[in-house]
């Protein structure tokens, strides 16, 4: 992915006769298409070696109006309805159109019913306004290290289906974020669509989110998907898959399989062993410390927040019974 | 410049077609074409809400929003929402509960609330105080905004 042009090509402020008067435009110019599918969007993308996509634009328009990017084509690609909508796959899993915005995956049944954990996790995504515009494939894309989608990709093993000039690609949702606001991603590749397999039957999960304002980016969120194996009738049921997912803890959202696996294989889980396995992930991570938390608060954060997900979730598991 | 484009939008129930560069944000559009300088704009990076309006009905921050991105949309500012004869239930209880003082995050509260009420059910205060979290007053100590909400919440659901 290219790097974000810092200077910007023309001088800092142009003042424009607009009619008679005066405007201040603050992006700095740049040619502008709405293709209305997704091949011509990707000849547009060839088309040009200085082009961005623009969704939702939640992201990318404050780096244009701070002239953080100056792009000579923007090539908006917000309706191409083929991107848009959120559908079943089989083995209870769900395939999520790039254009989906934030505010139908917070409101939708299916993903509420099949992936409760996303449904929780939307709830945390920035403001209404902003939820109303922004869609799932530009916050994948977009690969903030405290957004709740990319951890939500890695916490569930999504795969990220990618259009190039080449035809489609698939990608796995652990080597899709290969940095903050890196990705797999080339320039001239549209992310089509990503698809969450089906969890196991009897699972059970819990997030955790902390922020300094209601809906502001995490110092540090926490995400568990905990599932029984084993036979129910002759008691031998244990925990089998269990997914353990942090974000806002390092540049992109982090899966601890260490942690994980001192889970997996428990009938029971107390108090030693969450001390145990949040210790572990205490000292697994590396956070980076700035302006709004220390490393070592964040380090603290996991810690509690670990503990207090997985407690909750194997509240929850213990909860499915026979029959469900 | 060279590239303009043309769009055709409803604004507030009248339709417009402009020339415009595709890089004019809509709030300088609404601001600057239009004289409806009832848009503030505070932060233009989507943190402070001011600008905040309705697009198709649903709140949108329209600093973070292209004119040419709307094209074809029905817009709504606060020029629209009411008139002082005539205001709307929000702007009827802000008025009341005095949910302003120099009224400059008031058009992007007032946008906020009707999509808030709109789509959740607000039950409780802490559900007002989320749903208010993208918008900031550097007046009222929100208080005031919140009760405002809540007032509008209830005459709207009795309804
Ligand atoms: C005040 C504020 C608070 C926020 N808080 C949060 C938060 O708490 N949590 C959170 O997760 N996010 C938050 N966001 C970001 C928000 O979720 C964005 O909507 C999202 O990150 C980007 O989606 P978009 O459709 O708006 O993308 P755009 O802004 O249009 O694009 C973002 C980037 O992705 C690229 N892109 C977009 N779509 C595609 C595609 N299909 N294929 C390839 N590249 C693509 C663009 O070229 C650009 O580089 C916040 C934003 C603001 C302004
Ligand atoms: S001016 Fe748009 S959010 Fe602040
Ligand atoms: S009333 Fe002055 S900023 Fe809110």
């Amino acid at each position: 992915m290219k790097a974000a042009r810092l200077l910007p090509k023309s001088a800092p402020l142009v003042l424009l006769a607009a009619s008679d008067r005066e405007v201040i435009m603050k992006p700095a110019a740049f040619d502008y298409e709405r293709p209305q599918t997704l091949d011509d969007a990707l000849k547009l993308l060839a088309s040009s070696d200085n082009a961005k996509i623009i969704a939702g634009g939640q992201s990318l328009m404050p780096m244009l109006n701070f002239r953080l990017l100056a792009p000579e084509l923007l090539v908006d690609i917000s309706r191409i309805d083929e991107l848009r909508g959120i559908r079943e796959t089989k083995g209870r899993g769900l395939s999520v159109g790039a254009l989906t915005r934030h505010h139908e995956m917070e409101t939708s049944k299916l993903v509420e019913e099949r992936f409760p954990v996303i449904h929780e996790a939307m709830q945390y995504v920035a403001h209404l306004a902003i939820r109303n515009r922004g869609t799932i494939g530009g916050s994948l894309s977009h690969a903030d290290p405290a957004a709740e989608l990319p951890m939500m990709a890695v916490l569930l093993d999504a795969h990220l289906h990618v259009a190039g000039p080449n035809g489609l690609r698939q990608v796995a949702a652990r080597d899709f974020f290969l940095g903050a606001l890196t990705t797999d991603l080339e320039e001239n590749e549209i992310l089509v669509q990503v698809e969450f397999p089906g969890l196991p039957k009897r699972s059970a999960y819990a997030f955790d989110e902390f922020a300094q304002r209601s809906g502001d980016f995490a110092l540090c969120s926490v995400a568990v998907i905990l599932s029984w194996s084993g036979n129910f009738l002759t008691g031998g049921k244990k925990i089998g898959d269990v997914r353990i997912a942090l974000m806002g803890v390092d540049e992109t959202p982090v899966r601890i399989e260490v942690a994980e696996q001192l889970l997996s294989g428990a009938k029971h889980i107390d108090d030693p062993l969450l001390e145990q396995v949040a210790s572990v992930i205490r000292d697994t991570i590396q956070p980076n410390g700035d302006l709004h938390a220390s490393a070592d608060y964040r380090r603290h954060l996991a810690y509690t927040m670990s503990q207090q997900t997985l407690k909750t979730a194997w509240q929850r598991l213990q909860g499915q019974t026979d029959e469900d | 410049m060279s590239n303009l484009k043309t769009i055709s939008l409803t604004v507030n129930g009248e339709k417009v077609v402009r020339q415009v560069e595709p890089r004019l944000l809509l709030a300088d559009f609404l601001r600057n074409e239009l004289n409806l300088t009832g848009t503030h704009i505070g932060c233009e990076h989507g943190i402070c809400g001011a600008c905040t309006l309705l697009v198709n009905g649903d709140s949108v921050r329209s600093c973070l929003t292209l004119a040419i991105q709307v094209d074809g949309a029905e817009v709504t500012t606060v020029e629209a929402h009411g008139k002082p004869d005539s205001m709307s239930v929000v702007q009827e209880k802000f008025q009341q509960c005095h949910g302003l003082q120099c009224g400059f995050c008031t058009p992007g509260m007032l946008a906020t609330a009707e999509d808030l009420l709109n789509k959740y059910p607000l039950v409780t205060e802490e559900d007002i105080r989320e749903g208010l979290s993208g918008n900031i007053c550097r007046c009222t100590g929100y208080q005031n905004i919140v009760d405002a909400v809540a007032a509008a919440r209830d005459e709207v659901r009795s309804q």
